[in-house]
């Protein structure tokens, strides 16, 4: 649609705007450059490293259990799986088994970390659209998931409580019972979230057939994670590729075919639902053992390459790394979730208006640390 | 019989008719400036308490027992800021607009019934009075918007103005619909036909469609979610007030919160019976109207700030859809029914 | 579908026209347990241009000569019994002294995954071809090969700086990059 013109004088024409670094809607430093015409986009484009930390480069030249540190600076919300993501290719490579205890624990602590990035996300998806106390039922939901991390692990953001070769230390022994109270306390909020914002006919006005993504386009722009399983990619790392205890654990995957905004939505919140069921499944039974298996100080990986790949609250986490042998990688390349999510925005905005632009971008969830690196 | 004609019989007493007749003008005027200036300061505390409510956590409490000074902190802040403005923009206007603004915005207040005889003017054109100067309003931000020479600035008050002029209709046709019961414009003679019952009683189900499509109106007039697109995209596109600063950004805010009252004002006195009781438990005590009048304007206001702080926003080309293609379809059929009610005697009312 | 499988039908795409010719020098020619090296063999060479390893992998590793690239892609994605759409990592390496680029593919309806190497000893201007016509994730990660390598891409639609300042001089994550301001060495 195009503007009310009063004047004659004012022709519609193509200007730029600025969705600069700061701004309450690009969750992180993060500068659009849009072209507009009125109302509708012509053309997004990114402009990135305003918080790049060449963290590549500092890998050459750190130890295997210091890069451990430097991954849960990248994608903050989802910490924990950064640090399982090196520390499964360190044990892959030296071909160390680790007990089953870690094993489980390491499950139960990523799917607690999904669920709290994802309360954080319809919190600020809500904000987006501008409803605007979403945000607070968010942050309550997870302050409870950090004071159970802050009691076990003994941080709230950046976690680093994985090591190769298995825990830190062993879990704290109110660990069960705390997370038990917060699934029961989280399984009667979440269909709070249901009636606030999903059933709500403005937020569905504002979501549906807004920003489609069609499968071929998901699978072709490298969409993982939410963004691909809402357009019918299965892209689920835990179900094609299983590590840790995921092989033993039985859940769905959230998949839907609209490819819109709202099905983005929805993925996310049956894959809190889903998270809850796997916790239910291993949080009674974590088996006995020992908390991590002893590694050389230095660790050396063997010559050769090595790819983990681990799903993240964002999407797919690869970890790439090329070892000559010696105590530090060669060349160690991460594939970032949101680097390929954020590259489809283009594709996805280019048509609609500027409203459908921030709705489609929170249903991204794109943290910009994540893809700067 | 109304305070400005006591006060100025009390006057003609110490002075000649003419001069006791400005007199009193100015002082009444005086005295609902000073009132109704420090109430909008309220509602904004108001406003802040409510939000923090809904969103489980307190509010401003420092400032002040409770927090109640604290909007006379920021009064004072604003006050004192630098008072900026662009080179090229159009000093006169620039000045004026938001003038118009929080004029318009006082002058509604003349006319309301607070209780039995507390009434500023009461003349016998009340409502139409009242739409018509919320109307005026509209002019400061179209002025406010094209006098700061800024161009996003510009795209935002049209905006703006587009939908306050689209809304305004709904609001003098569901008015309109419950005109038909009292048969008269005048505000005092409204609230006199209440007295056989609340006039949303009254005329039962077009009167709740009418208001209901009044309070969805009336929350798009001023600008407030899930109506506030125009403000909202400031972040992006700014709003027609980005080159104001210092007090006449004030005027602009104040006048947002002023305007919630008198909308809400309005729907009390159409739609619930002004100072009225409910069965006419205190008509007795005629000054315990004001009480009514607040506790009911009140609730509406309360009504309003639930409604910003959970619905998302709508688009703008949503905002006008449902104006154009829903809202005003359904007040024109709303007002055929309540005409043939009224025709056909079926009102409710009771002694 | 096995590796086996994968490196017969690849290989066959990309037949050396040397195949025939008996070779006194040593090959290398690929076998399950590693890489054999012999000299003065019958064995012919290498049947395709393609080299295979599977040594020190997790995946079937394919080296391809830079001039056959685009070819080699696309036909990995074409081709209905590869079916390659996936590409989920695009990372340039310095291979002392050569540079060069991984990619990482896999297939969603056969859910196989095969890595693609290409090199070239030039490091004033290293070129290769562009895949962002047949992977649209590519224009963002050539991008970003191009901002840390300084390889460049032909046919690229937006080859400019990503991360980077454009006035940014030399290439980061290259070995010999040296910068005393940034850079801490231990």
């Amino acid at each position: 649609m195009e503007t009310v013109t009063i004047n004659n004088n004012f022709k519609s024409e193509e200007y730029f705007i600025n969705m600069g670094p700061q701004h309450p809607a690009t969750h992180g430093v993060l500068r659009l450059i849009l072209t507009i015409d009125g109302e509708i986009i012509k053309k997004v484009e990114p402009d990135l490293g305003y918080i790049h930390r060449s963290i590549e480069k500092m890998c050459e030249r750190d130890s295997y259990q210091q890069i451990v540190h430097l991954t849960d600076r990248m994608d903050y919300l989802s910490s924990h799986i950064n640090n399982e993501a090196v520390c499964l290719v360190v044990e892959n490579a030296l071909e160390i088994e680790v007990p089953e205890r870690v094993k489980v624990v390491r499950t139960i602590l990523s799917e607690l970390t999904r669920i709290a990035s994802h309360c954080l996300w319809w919190g600020v998806m809500g904000m987006d659209v501008g409803a605007l106390t979403t945000y607070f039922y968010g942050f309550r939901d997870r302050e409870m998931i950090n004071d159970i991390f802050e009691e076990t692990c003994g941080a709230r953001l950046t976690m680093n409580y994985n090591i190769p070769g298995g825990l830190m230390f062993d879990i704290h022994p109110n660990f069960v019972k705390r997370t038990k109270e917060f699934i029961t306390h989280f399984r009667a909020k979440l269909p709070e979230y249901d009636t606030l914002l999903t059933g709500n006919v403005i937020f569905q006005k504002r979501t549906k057939g807004v920003g489609i993504l069609s499968k071929e386009d998901a699978i072709s722009f490298g969409a993982s994670g939410p963004v691909g399983r809402g357009s019918g990619y299965s892209c689920d790392v835990r179900k094609h590729h299983p590590y840790s205890a995921y092989d033993r654990v039985d859940f769905k995957e959230a998949l839907k075919m609209e490819g819109d905004t709202f099905a983005r939505y929805q993925v996310r919140i049956q894959e809190m639902w889903e998270s809850m069921t796997i916790i239910e499944q291993l949080i009674d039974n974590i088996p006995e053992g020992e908390h991590k298996v002893v590694t050389k100080v230095v660790i050396k990986l063997p010559k050769g390459e090595f790819y983990q790949r681990v799903e993240t609250a964002r999407g797919e986490l690869g970890v790439y790394v090329i070892s000559t042998g010696t105590k530090n990688p060669y060349r160690l390349k991460f594939r970032s979730p949101g680097f390929s999510n954020l590259s489809l925005l283009n594709h996805i905005a280019v048509g609609g208006k500027i409203g459908d632009l921030v709705a489609s971008m929170s249903t991204l969830d794109l943290v910009i640390p994540d893809i700067d690196r | 019989m109304n305070i400005t004609e006591n006060i100025q019989d009390w006057l003609a007493s110490m002075m000649p008719e003419s001069v006791a007749s400005i007199v009193a003008l100015v002082l009444v005027a005086l005295i609902y400036l000073g009132i109704f200036a420090v109430a909008g300061l309220y509602l904004v505390l108001l406003e802040r308490k409510v939000a923090a409510w809904f969103q489980l956590r307190i509010g401003p409490n420092r400032v002040g027992p409770l927090g109640l000074l604290q909007t006379m902190a920021d009064a004072l802040k604003l006050v004192s800021k630098e008072l900026t403005g662009t080179d090229k923009a159009d000093r006169f206007l620039y000045n004026l607009a938001p003038y118009f603004v929080i004029i318009s915005s006082l002058m509604a207040l003349a006319v309301f019934p607070f209780t039995q005889n507390f009434q500023a003017f009461d003349i016998n054109i009340g409502i139409f009075f009242l739409i018509a100067i919320s109307s005026i309003g509209v002019i400061g931000v179209l002025l406010g918007g094209w006098s700061s020479n800024n161009k996003f600035a510009l795209i935002g008050a049209m905006r703006c103005g587009v939908q306050t002029i689209s809304y305004e209709l709904s609001i003098g046709l569901s008015l309109l619909t419950m005109i038909l019961i009292t048969g008269s414009l005048q505000l005092s003679e409204i609230v006199e036909v209440q007295k056989n019952g609340w006039l949303i009683v009254q005329g039962h189900i077009p009167a709740i469609i009418a208001f209901m499509i009044y309070m969805i109106a009336g929350t798009a007039e001023t600008n407030r979610a899930p109506f506030d697109m125009v403000e909202a995209e400031s972040e992006l596109g700014a709003g027609f007030h980005t080159e104001y600063s210092g007090m006449k950004f004030a005027y602009f805010f104040l006048a947002e919160f002023i305007n919630m009252f008198i909308i809400a004002a309005i729907a009390t006195t159409i739609f619930f019976g002004a100072w009225l009781s409910p069965f006419g438990i205190t008509e007795s005590i005629p000054w315990l109207g004001v009480f009514w009048f607040l506790g009911k304007t009140l609730v509406l206001v309360f009504l309003m700030m639930w409604f910003r702080w959970t619905f998302p926003r709508l688009r703008v080309d949503q905002l006008l859809t449902l104006e154009w293609k829903y809202l005003l379809p359904i007040n024109l059929v709303n007002i055929v029914i309540m005409a043939i009610i009224v025709w056909l005697n079926l009102t409710i009312s009771w002694q | 579908m096995n590796n086996e499988d994968l490196q017969n039908i690849i290989g066959s795409w990309f037949p050396n026209p040397e195949a025939g010719n008996v070779s006194e020098v040593a090959t290398i020619s690929e076998t399950e347990e590693g890489l054999v090296e012999s000299t003065k063999t019958e064995e012919p060479v290498n049947p395709s241009l393609l080299e295979f390893t599977k040594e020190s992998c997790q995946f079937l590793n394919i080296t391809v000569q830079p001039e056959l690239l685009h070819r080699l892609m696309s036909q990995l994605k074409s081709n209905s019994e590869t079916n390659f759409d996936y590409l989920f990592c695009l990372s340039g390496v310095d291979w002392e002294p050569e540079l060069g680029v991984v990619y990482h593919l896999e297939s969603t309806i056969h859910r196989h995954t095969i890595v693609v190497k290409v090199k070239t000893e030039d490091r004033e201007n290293p070129m290769f071809d562009t895949v962002c016509n047949i992977w649209k994730t590519a224009e963002f990660h050539e991008r970003e090969v191009f901002d840390f390598f300084g390889i460049k891409f032909s046919n690229h639609p937006n080859l400019k700086r990503l991360f980077l300042t454009e006035e940014w001089e030399g290439f980061p994550l290259r070995k010999d990059y040296v910068d005393d301001i940034n850079m801490v060495i231990k």
